[in-house]
């Protein structure tokens, strides 16, 4: 057996090696090119319009000057609603699966279902409100809108709170009991108090999820030209703006669909900076 | 008893919450409240979960319903007809089924190779130091709404495609038989071809993220006894990593594909909205989500909108099928891992 660094076989396998780490690195770089491409042109084409009108004046009509106070108020309003619906039911949802149920056949169906969701098309989630919703009530209206919004905050939420929940120690939860604590408040004082950095972040997470969600408004919270916070009407928001303004043959409507999708993307962005950071802490101490 | 003198654990455990062992006088009326708010909140949490299910339930059942009077009307020729026809009335599916199908494809045809090498560059041959940074990079383009990839592509995108990147495959595979049915016609910039790039740049974060997860997981015991035994790092990725994470991997591809397969904003911003089956991938298409985004506010008419509901109940059954399967791969694999 001479293993010879030069035979043939070893200089083919060396060879093939050389290739596929170069692939390797190649992918990488072809992967981190679109991001630095994306943010480079929303960057550039978002800052040259953004100004003060942007945050003070009402969607224009074609062909004058105007900013987007109307759908960013309309989707602070439903993302502020979506979350206060969304949260405590996927709260409530994931401490039964990681306290109460955490090896029962419910968990494990409702487990199963939750991660389905959790990527379901988001079209779907603005059908289904639609038909309940929309189509009962006879117009399109904001609730809707925050409804839809809720029911994709719901999986994300139960998401991280039962996984949180099951990071934290059992010796807290024996060590409660043992001073005779109830159960529902050991949970409430001690299981949430550990893991409440981790919720949070799943909250921060669910908020950026839906705030660049686009489809499920569409045909549900509509849009609205005009400023309105009337939750039974028509709501405009800033992603379907953003899609209406984009399409639109009109220069200054995409000059403002670049700036909507700038402040899109930096609040997105900024939120899962901060959730990172929260998570970060919660390793740490 | 507990009160010996001193006050009892449990009332500094319980100060605040307006409740003590001691303070008041009936300690069975105390226990009996807490034994009720233990059972409120555990109700509660049970109920919140069956929300859960009561979610997926309400949308099967919402879907089929609205449904029903264009799977009535048309029957199983929904399922084949190509025709879309508002002004007839006249409704099949295939044409948005066929470009749902096929801008997903050509999505993981180009996401899953890439993402796969990528997550080998991140576990193998990164530097410690420059993995985090890569990591949450990686997380942060799969944290960019769908919407930014839309408008990029219709700006961007679709016209650096249509200029440089379309006549070049039109002129390449112009005479080669097959492909140049493929690469076809003259090049519109938006289409098949390009919604299908579009979901491939948003699918890889989703596939290099969970790629590296389950990469991570192959124990280094295993990684460094082939590296003893004088393996290249790519033979160790080959042999030991891919064999050893393959339904982890394969569930990683599934949920990728899900993704891709109900993606709406980016794919309806580049896809052109014709409702036509072409043999080219250059041509203007159409997929399910495109056609409900685009359709459905301006849908007149019963028949319209039952038709398009029952497109939205198409992909949810596609994509709850795929999404299960991927699921089950990678519950699969963690209990291997765990167990």
């Amino acid at each position: 057996m001479n293993s010879s660094f030069s035979s043939p076989l070893y200089a083919k396998r060396r060879r093939r090696n050389v290739i596929t780490m170069a692939l390797s690195y190649a992918a990488t770089g072809f992967g981190l090119s679109w991001l630095v491409v994306i943010l480079g042109v929303l960057l550039w084409e978002g800052f040259s319009g953004l100004s003060l009108a942007v945050f003070t004046e009402m969607t224009p009509p074609p062909g004058s000057a105007g900013g987007l106070l109307n759908p960013i108020a309309g989707s602070l309003v439903m993302t502020v609603i979506a979350v206060l619906v969304g949260t405590p039911l996927g709260m409530l949802a994931g401490t039964y699966m990681a306290e109460y149920g955490r090896y029962d056949k419910l968990t494990t169906v409702v487990r199963f279902i939750n991660d389905i969701l959790l990527s379901a098309p988001s079209i779907v989630i603005g059908l289904f409100i639609y038909e309940i919703m929309v189509a009962q009530m006879g117009h399109f209206s904001g609730w809707a809108g925050a409804v839809s919004l809720a029911v994709i905050v719901v999986p994300v939420v139960v998401r991280t709170t039962e996984d949180m929940l099951i990071l934290v120690p059992d010796t807290l939860r024996e060590a409660a009991a043992s001073i005779g604590l109830p159960r529902s408040l050991m949970i409430r004082r001690v299981a949430y108090r550990a893991a409440r950095a981790g919720m949070v972040t799943g909250v921060l997470l669910a908020v950026a999820r839906i705030s660049g969600e686009t489809a499920p408004l569409l045909f549900t919270a509509l849009n609205n030209q005009f400023w309105s916070l009337n939750l039974n009407a028509p709501v405009s928001s800033l992603p379907v703006v953003i899609f209406q303004f984009a399409l639109s043959p009109y220069k200054d409507w995409q000059k403002l669909a670049w700036t909507g999708a700038l402040i899109i993307t930096l609040a997105v962005l900024a939120l899962s900076i901060v959730a990172r950071i929260l998570a970060a802490q919660r390793k740490t101490s | 008893m507990l009160s010996t003198g001193r006050r009892p654990v449990v009332d500094v455990a319980l100060r605040g919450a307006g409740i003590s062992a001691v303070d008041h006088v009936d300690r069975a009326k105390v226990l009996q409240r807490l034994r009720l708010g233990d059972a409120v909140f555990r109700h509660l949490t049970r109920a919140a979960a069956l929300v859960v299910l009561v979610i997926l339930g309400g949308i099967i059942v919402s879907l089929v319903w609205g449904s029903l009077p264009a799977l009535r009307t048309f029957g199983v020729s929904f399922l084949y007809e190509e025709v879309w026809n508002p002004v007839t009335e006249k409704f099949g599916a295939i044409a948005p089924i066929y470009g749902t199908v096929v801008t997903s494809f050509i999505a993981m045809l180009i996401a899953v190779p890439v993402g796969l090498f990528i997550a080998l560059f991140l576990t193998e041959l990164c530097p410690m130091w420059l993995r985090r940074p890569i990591g949450i990079a990686i997380e942060l383009l799969a944290g960019i709404p769908s919407i930014i990839y839309g408008i990029w592509g219709l700006f961007v995108f679709a016209p650096f495609l249509q200029q440089y990147v379309q006549p070049f495959l039109i002129a390449v595979f112009g005479e080669i038989p097959v492909l140049s049915i493929l690469f076809a016609g003259p090049p519109y910039g938006i289409g098949i071809f390009t919604a299908g790039l579009i979901l491939a740049i948003m699918v890889l974060p989703f596939i290099t993220s969970i790629s590296r997860d389950v990469f991570e997981a192959v124990p280094p015991v295993l990684k460094e006894a082939a590296y003893g035994l004088g393996c290249t790092t790519w033979e160790v990725a080959r042999y030991v990593v891919l064999p050893y994470t393959r339904v982890g991997v394969i569930g990683g591809v599934m949920l990728g594909l899900g993704r891709a397969l109900g993606e709406t904003m980016a794919v309806t911003f580049v896809i052109g909205n014709a409702h036509r089956i072409s043999g080219s991938l250059l041509a203007p298409g159409t997929t399910i989500s495109a056609t409900i985004a685009n359709e459905f506010t301006e849908a007149v008419g019963d028949l319209y909108t039952s038709a398009l509901i029952a497109l939205g109940l198409i992909l949810f059954v596609i994509t709850f099928i795929v999404l299960a399967i991927a699921r089950l791969m990678l519950l699969r694999l963690n209990a291997r891992v765990g167990g």
